[in-house]
């Protein structure tokens, strides 16, 4: 009986690879597809308000739709409609800080940024193995706290509140990077769609952020 | 007040709406910290925090 145990350690090992290779490629397929449609949105000249409704759009395929079909085929489809509204989303976004003197040095800044900090996070969660999955309970409701202020500072509109907004949404993300690279790595998280999608939101959410932060301080 | 204003509120109360039910399932279910697990954390997050100060001077220098 010992003799099986060297090889289900093995098979489960090869599953978790398997995950997170399908992770980072769909990630990366996603990521550019993403790019893309925000490319489209930024020559349409899209409006403020189109955007909304593009993430009303995502919010609703991540709530109703993404839980139905993460198991089968269609989750793949699903992934690449949340993606493309998202990244279609943030064309006013960017045209309206590459109308600034600076704007492709605070844009390419932000996505260089971005994706050094997830290369970083994740290259840190996959050399070490730790399992981060206490932090889960933490970065919810670091992220409540987050959304809580940012709908207060609608109504306020306070800088100083708006900043250090941005600032906390890049710490929880980042915590978020950390829990689910984690939670693949140690086979808490097995469906590599539901693992894509969590992965992207706190790359979208980062860049953005950083984007806002870079805003205020480069804005010459 | 403009629609746009009210609209992206409406959107955050959405998503808190949404993650209310996770967030008390997360809350229940996650292990407890073991010695040494903040640590871990920290550091890299210590990080990310330097990383974006030295990018906050770059584009303002």
């Amino acid at each position: 009986m010992d003799n099986y145990q060297p090889s289900i350690a093995a098979s489960s090992a090869l599953s978790v690879n398997k995950v997170l290779r399908n992770t980072y490629m769909l990630l990366s397929i996603t990521l550019i597809f993403s790019a893309l449609t925000a490319a489209l949105s930024m020559v349409m000249q899209v409006s403020p308000g189109v955007s909304l409704a593009c993430s009303f759009g995502a919010l609703a395929l991540i709530w109703f739709v993404l839980p139905r079909t993460a198991q089968s085929a269609a989750g793949i489809g699903v992934v690449f409609a949340i993606t493309g509204l998202l990244g279609f989303g943030l064309g006013p976004v960017l045209n309206h800080y590459l109308s600034l003197s600076n704007g492709s040095e605070l844009v390419a800044t932000s996505l260089g940024g971005t994706g050094i900090i997830f290369l970083a996070l994740s290259g840190y969660v996959l050399t070490t193995r730790r399992d981060f999955s206490f932090m889960g309970g933490f970065l919810i409701v670091g992220l409540i706290i987050a959304i809580l202020a940012a709908v207060a500072n609608i109504f306020l509109g306070i800088p100083a509140l708006s900043l250090a907004i941005s600032a906390a949404i890049i710490l929880v993300m980042s915590g978020f990077i950390l829990y689910e690279t984690s939670q693949v790595v140690h086979g808490g998280e097995t469906n590599y769609v539901m693992a894509t999608v969590s992965l992207y939101l706190s790359l979208y959410n980062i860049f953005t952020s950083l984007l806002h932060i870079l805003g205020i301080f480069g804005d010459e | 007040m403009d629609w746009l204003k009210i609209s992206t509120a409406i959107f955050l109360i959405l998503l808190l709406v949404f993650l209310l039910p996770r967030a008390k399932h997360m809350l229940s279910n996650s292990p407890k910290a073991e010695k040494g697990d903040w640590q871990a954390v920290l550091l890299p997050l210590i990080g990310v925090v330097g990383f974006i100060v030295l990018l906050v001077w770059m584009v303002s220098k």
